[in-house]
């Protein structure tokens, strides 16, 4: 009887997948890893695979049921709430993110670029004036997301300190009740903004948009405004936030592909897919099966089984990427799963792609000569149980 | 080459317009859209590539003397 592997795990480097996880490579696209209760759940490490199940609808992401699977002993008793959009099963999803694609589409992110080049020139001004070094996350891959996320939403960036602040606790406590605590006083503050919006009528944000569109349905839902605007801002700045402090982090770290991408700032998008699928920061999505679900003649999810889709592994899967240990802006990444798979592929993330591209792009030309104040070994970046990024990034230029 | 895009299911994720944008665009509703020209040979491959990494299943690309799917 061997050990099964633990499930989430730290990563020993920050940027590729924890080393634990190598053995479950070899046990193929579907294998068994254990939870911190206790409880073995199915582990998904194979790009075919994870396709295949992340669009089957029979894989249930309510963290309502009593059967979904609690990846932190924080979220045990948290991880039983609703959380809008990524928490709710079609069709009531459906209707969620249907109200939600055209405030994130290619022509509104397009419109938006002003807006986030804005935000990454204030940011790098503020760095070049007060002269190296500094600390790039609090400088900058914080600020930037978000800066975009509130003009999009129409939620005051004064408030930045707070909800940051309270977003870091939630995801990542450090103890159960920082985590609820957070919840709790972002569930406050949210529903208040709602209200103030509803009693203002007509401001421009997404927000408003939102509960002009609820209202001329006759349909106006507080409760559900509220949480999509939580899930919205939090998601909208803390995920780009790790992208770009754990894809500096990786830059820093490839001095040759960083050379190359200076070189040649047409490769930025490219390079941007690329890292979207060699960092992997959302490394572990979690389902729940509703019924039984034959994987293969002789493997069946069973209908209440957990599945949890290693993302890091997905993501270097030799079936699916060339070389996947190694970066390569000449690659055709696109078909990572970085973004998620199916009806829950992230909502924001041509927002993130133009986040990201403009952000890169403006720092690399701008603070040349960018490097590590520290050796790499001593940046500190997060545990395995949150979503994987720099806790501070230490540079001089 | 057939396309046809299922409006229902698109989840508006534009990795056909990234992927294809000789063929696919987003309309100001942010779903995915034919764009008028008729996709040429060297784009046909490219429509098919869009249609394998949309994550909704989608698009149908298919030569007219396949059969669909």
């Amino acid at each position: 009887m061997t050990e099964t592997v633990a499930f989430p795990q730290n990563r020993t480097c920050p940027y590729a997948p924890p080393t634990a996880y190598e053995k479950l490579r070899g046990d193929g696209p579907l294998s068994r890893v254990s939870l911190y209760d206790g409880r073995s759940v199915w582990a998904v490490t194979g790009h075919a695979l994870a396709r295949r199940l992340l669009a089957d609808s029979r894989l249930s992401t309510n963290r309502e049921n009593e059967a979904f699977p609690v990846t932190s002993e924080r979220f045990a008793t948290i991880g039983r709430r609703t959380v809008a959009l990524l928490g709710v099963d079609d069709p009531e999803h459906n209707v969620q993110r249907r109200m939600l694609i055209p405030g994130f589409g290619l022509k509104r992110i397009a419109g938006l670029r002003p807006v986030i080049q804005r935000a990454v020139d204030q940011q790098l001004d503020i760095l070049i004036e007060q002269g190296p070094p500094a600390e790039l996350v609090s400088a900058f891959a914080l600020p930037v997301p978000s800066m975009v996320i509130c003009a999009l939403l129409g939620v005051p960036y004064a408030d930045h300190e707070f909800f940051e602040e309270q977003s870091r606790a939630l995801l990542r406590g450090p103890s159960a009740e920082d985590t609820e605590r957070a919840r709790e006083l972002l569930d406050d503050y949210m529903g208040a903004l709602v209200d103030e919006r509803i009693a203002a009528a007509g401001g421009d944000g997404l927000l408003d948009e939102l509960i002009a569109r609820q209202r001329a349905e006759g349909a106006l839902d507080r409760t559900e405004l509220a949480s999509l605007g939580l899930l919205l801002l939090i998601a909208g700045h803390e995920t780009t936030a790790n992208m770009l402090s754990l894809g500096v982090f990786t830059l820093l770290q490839h001095p040759e592909h960083l050379a190359e991408l200076r070189a040649d700032p047409s490769l930025t998008p490219a390079a941007v897919e690329e890292l979207m699928r060699f960092l992997s920061v959302a490394d572990g999505m979690v389902r729940v099966a509703l019924e039984d679900i034959e994987v293969d003649r002789g493997t069946t999810i069973r209908a209440d089984d957990g599945v949890v889709f290693a993302t890091s592994l997905i993501n270097r899967d030799a079936d699916a990427f060339v070389s996947p240990e190694d970066l390569d802006w000449h690659r055709s990444a696109r078909h990572h799963i970085g973004f998620g798979y199916g009806v829950h592929q992230c909502l924001g993330q041509n927002l993130a792609r133009a986040e990201m591209e403009i952000a890169l792009r403006s720092l690399l030309v701008r603070l040349p000569e960018l490097r590590l104040t520290v050796p790499a070994d001593q940046v500190p970046f997060k545990p395995g149980d949150t979503l994987q990024g720099m806790v501070e990034l230490p540079v001089a230029w | 080459m057939r396309i046809e895009i299922d409006r229902d299911v698109c989840i508006g994720a534009a990795l056909c317009a990234l992927t294809a944008p000789e063929v696919f665009t987003q309309d100001d509703d942010g779903l995915s859209e034919l764009l008028p020209a008729r996709p040429g040979e060297t784009h046909e491959a490219k429509a098919r590539q869009a249609a394998r990494t949309c994550p909704v299943q989608a698009i149908t690309a298919v030569g007219e003397n396949e059969p669909a799917g």
